[in-house]
C-alpha cells in the first residue's frame, strides 16, 4: 500500500517537474520549423536556380552578384537609406518635442495625447488612402490653396520621381511619431523631481536642466525608439504599396516591395530570396545585439 | 529613487507656455486632418469632391458613399462591398488572438516560475521571432499551406497569425509575470496544487490587465495586416486591408474617392474602437513592444 502511494506520489512529482517543458515545448517547436526553419530554407533557396517554384540547383552566390548589379534593388537600398534615416530622425524630433511639451503641465494632456497617438492604431494601408489622396495635386493639398486663392502653390511630390520617397517618409512620420512620443513621455514621467529641484536652486536654467539632466536620463528610449523605428523602416511595405505602389516608375521601391515583386510577379524566387536575405541581415545587425543587452540587464 | 511627481518640475515663462501650446495644437491639426478629411468627404457627392474644396462641409449630406463601399462596391472581379471581407477580417483576427494570447499566456508561467537551465536561451529565440523581416518566411510558409492544402484560406491566415504572435504574447506574460511574486507559487506548490491549478487559481485571476493588452496589440496587428493576407489570401478570402486596396487602387473608370474614404474608414474602425474603448492598454502594449515591461 505504502509503496504504491510512493510511486503514485513519484508519477505526480515527475509529470510536475516535466510538465512546464512539456507545455513549452509545442512553441519551441513551432518556433524552429515555422522561423527557423523557414529562414534556414530561404536561405538556402538564395543559393539555388530557383524560378517560379522552389527548385534546388546550386548556383553559389550568383543570385546575389546579380541582386546587386540589378537597378532596381539598388535604387530600393536608396531609398531605404534616404526614408529609414529621414523617418528615424524626424519621428524622433516631433516625438521628443511633443512629449517635452506634454510634460509642463499641460491643460488638456488627456485630450491631446489620444489624438498624437491614434494614427498608430490604424492599418498602413488606411494612412497610404488618406496620404494618397491628400497629397494628389489634381484634388488634394494643392487644389485646396488654389481654390483658396494661392495661385502658385504646387505640391506634386507624389507624382514627380525624385521627390515621391519623401511623401512616404510624411505619411510614416504621421503614422509613427506620436508612438515616440508616448516612449518619450514614459521616460520623462519616471524622471526623480528632486533632481531636478536641487539643480534650479543651484540656478540652472531650464535649457540646462534639459541638455545636462534630463535628456542623457532618456538614454534608454532614445535606444527603444531607434530600434523600434529601424526596425519598421527596413520592415515597411504596406504604405508604399497602398501610397505610391512603389511609383512613379519604381521610384519609391523599398526592399520589401522589391522582394515580393521578384518572388511572386517576376517568378525569380532565387533572387527574392537573397533579397529577403539581406533583409534579414539588416535586422539582424540591429536587433540582435539589442536583444541581447536586454536579456542580459534582466537577469 | 524618491518619489517621482508625475509632472516635471521645470518652471515656464508665460510667453514659453504660449508657443508650447500653439505647437501642441498645430500638431493634433496635423494628425487629425488627413482622417478627418476623409471622414467628411466619405458623406459628399462625388462631384463635391472632384470639383470643390476638400476641407468644405459637404453641401448635400449623402450617406450612398457609405452603402456602395459596404455592399456594392467592386472588389476584383464581384460587386460584394467590403462586407464579406469585413467579416473574412473577423474569422480570422478573433481565433487567432485567442490562440496566440493561451499560448503566450503559458508560455510566460513557465519562464517566469517554472525556470529551467536554457530558458532564456528559449526566450531569446521567441522573442527574434517578433523582429523577423516576414518577408524571410513567404516564400516556405507558402510551399507548407499548400501541402497543407489551407493556402488562400481563412485557416490558413489563422495559423500564420498565430504562430507569428507567439514571440509578442509571449513576451508580453513573460513581462508581467516576472514582476509577480514568486512565493506565492512556492506556498502553493507547498500546500499540493499542481502546474496548471497554480495557473488556474493564482496566476490567471491577477492577469487581466495584460490579457487585455494581448488582446488589443494582437488584435491590432491583425487586423492590420497586410504582407500575409496579400501574399497568402487573395481571392474571396482576402482580408479587409486587401480588400481595401483592390478597391482603392485597381477600380477602372471613375475614382469614386468618396466610396474609397468610406470604405478606408470601415477597415480603420475596429481596431480605431479599441483605441477609443482601451487606450490604456493600447499604450502598455506598445510600450511592451519595446521589450522593457
Amino acid at each position: 500500500m505504502a509503496a504504491t502511494t510512493d510511486t503514485g506520489a513519484d508519477f505526480r512529482t515527475r509529470l510536475q517537474t516535466w510538465l512546464p517543458k512539456l507545455v513549452l515545448s509545442p512553441s519551441l517547436a513551432i518556433m524552429l520549423v515555422f522561423v527557423y526553419g523557414f529562414i534556414a530554407f530561404t536561405i538556402y533557396l538564395s543559393f539555388t536556380d530557383s524560378r517560379m517554384l522552389p527548385s534546388f540547383g546550386w548556383v553559389g552566390w550568383e543570385n546575389y552578384d546579380r541582386l546587386f548589379r540589378i537597378r532596381e534593388w539598388n535604387v530600393a537600398l536608396t531609398n531605404l537609406a534616404i526614408f529609414a534615416s529621414l523617418y528615424i530622425v524626424i519621428s524622433t524630433a516631433i516625438g521628443l518635442s511633443l512629449a517635452i511639451f506634454l510634460d509642463q503641465k499641460i491643460r488638456g494632456e488627456g485630450v491631446l495625447r489620444p489624438i498624437f497617438l491614434y494614427p498608430m492604431a490604424l492599418s498602413f494601408i488606411v494612412t497610404g488612402t488618406a496620404w494618397k489622396w491628400f497629397l494628389d495635386p489634381a484634388i488634394g493639398l494643392e487644389n485646396t490653396m488654389h481654390l483658396w486663392g494661392w495661385e502658385s502653390f504646387t505640391f506634386g511630390w507624389i507624382k514627380d520621381r525624385e521627390m515621391a520617397i519623401y511623401t512616404v517618409v510624411i505619411a510614416a512620420v504621421w503614422q509613427s511619431s506620436g508612438f515616440v512620443m508616448a516612449m518619450f513621455l514614459a521616460g520623462l514621467r519616471g524622471i526623480d523631481n528632486e533632481i531636478l529641484k536641487a539643480a534650479q536652486i543651484d540656478g540652472a536654467s531650464n535649457w540646462n536642466l534639459y541638455r545636462r539632466i534630463i535628456l542623457p536620463q532618456l538614454r534608454p528610449a532614445f535606444l527603444s525608439a531607434f530600434v523600434i523605428l529601424s526596425h519598421l523602416a527596413i520592415k515597411s511595405y504596406d504604405l508604399v504599396i497602398a501610397l505610391t505602389g512603389g511609383g512613379p516608375g519604381n521610384a519609391t521601391a523599398l526592399p520589401a516591395t522589391f522582394m515580393y515583386s521578384y518572388t511572386f510577379t517576376r517568378n525569380q524566387m532565387g533572387i527574392g530570396a537573397s533579397s529577403a536575405v539581406i533583409m534579414l541581415m539588416t535586422i539582424a545587425a540591429i536587433m540582435v545585439p539589442y536583444l541581447y543587452a536586454e536579456l542580459k540587464e534582466k537577469k | 529613487m524618491a518619489v517621482a511627481s508625475p509632472e516635471t518640475a521645470i518652471r515656464t515663462s508665460r510667453i514659453t507656455r504660449a508657443f508650447i501650446y500653439l505647437f501642441l495644437l498645430l500638431f493634433a491639426l496635423f494628425y487629425l486632418l488627413p482622417f478627418g478629411i476623409m471622414l467628411i468627404n466619405s458623406v459628399k457627392p462625388l462631384s463635391e469632391i472632384t470639383g470643390g474644396n476638400m476641407i468644405a462641409l459637404p453641401r448635400d449630406w449623402t450617406i450612398q458613399p457609405w452603402l456602395s463601399a459596404w455592399s456594392t462596391a467592386q472588389i476584383g472581379v464581384e460587386p460584394t462591398g467590403l462586407r464579406p471581407y469585413f467579416i473574412n477580417s473577423l474569422m480570422m483576427a478573433i481565433p487567432a488572438v485567442i490562440l496566440s494570447t493561451v499560448v503566450g499566456a503559458l508560455n510566460g508561467y513557465v519562464l517566469t516560475k517554472w525556470r529551467f537551465r536554457g530558458d532564456t536561451i528559449i526566450f531569446g529565440l521567441l522573442l527574434f521571432s517578433c523582429f523577423i523581416p516576414f518577408q524571410i518566411v513567404l516564400i516556405p510558409m507558402a510551399r507548407i499551406l499548400g501541402i497543407l492544402q489551407i493556402a488562400g484560406t481563412t485557416p490558413g491566415l489563422i495559423l500564420v497569425h498565430f504562430v507569428y504572435g507567439i514571440g509578442f504574447t509571449t513576451l508580453y506574460f513573460r513581462n508581467y509575470y516576472a514582476a509577480f511574486p514568486t512565493e506565492l507559487v512556492r506556498a502553493a506548490q507547498i500546500d499540493g496544487a499542481g502546474f496548471f491549478q497554480i495557473f488556474w487559481r493564482i496566476m490567471l485571476p491577477s492577469s487581466g490587465p495584460i490579457i487585455a493588452v494581448s488582446f488589443i496589440w494582437q488584435f491590432t496587428n491583425i487586423w492590420n495586416d497586410f504582407l500575409f493576407g496579400a501574399s497568402f489570401a487573395s481571392g474571396d478570402a482576402a482580408p479587409m486591408t486587401v480588400a481595401l486596396n483592390n478597391l482603392v487602387n485597381s477600380s477602372t473608370g471613375v475614382r469614386e474617392y468618396n466610396v474609397h474614404f468610406a470604405g478606408a474608414i470601415m477597415a480603420a474602425a475596429p481596431t480605431l474602437l479599441v483605441y477609443i474603448v482601451a487606450g490604456r492598454y493600447f499604450v502598455r502594449g506598445l510600450m511592451a513592444g519595446s521589450v522593457k515591461g
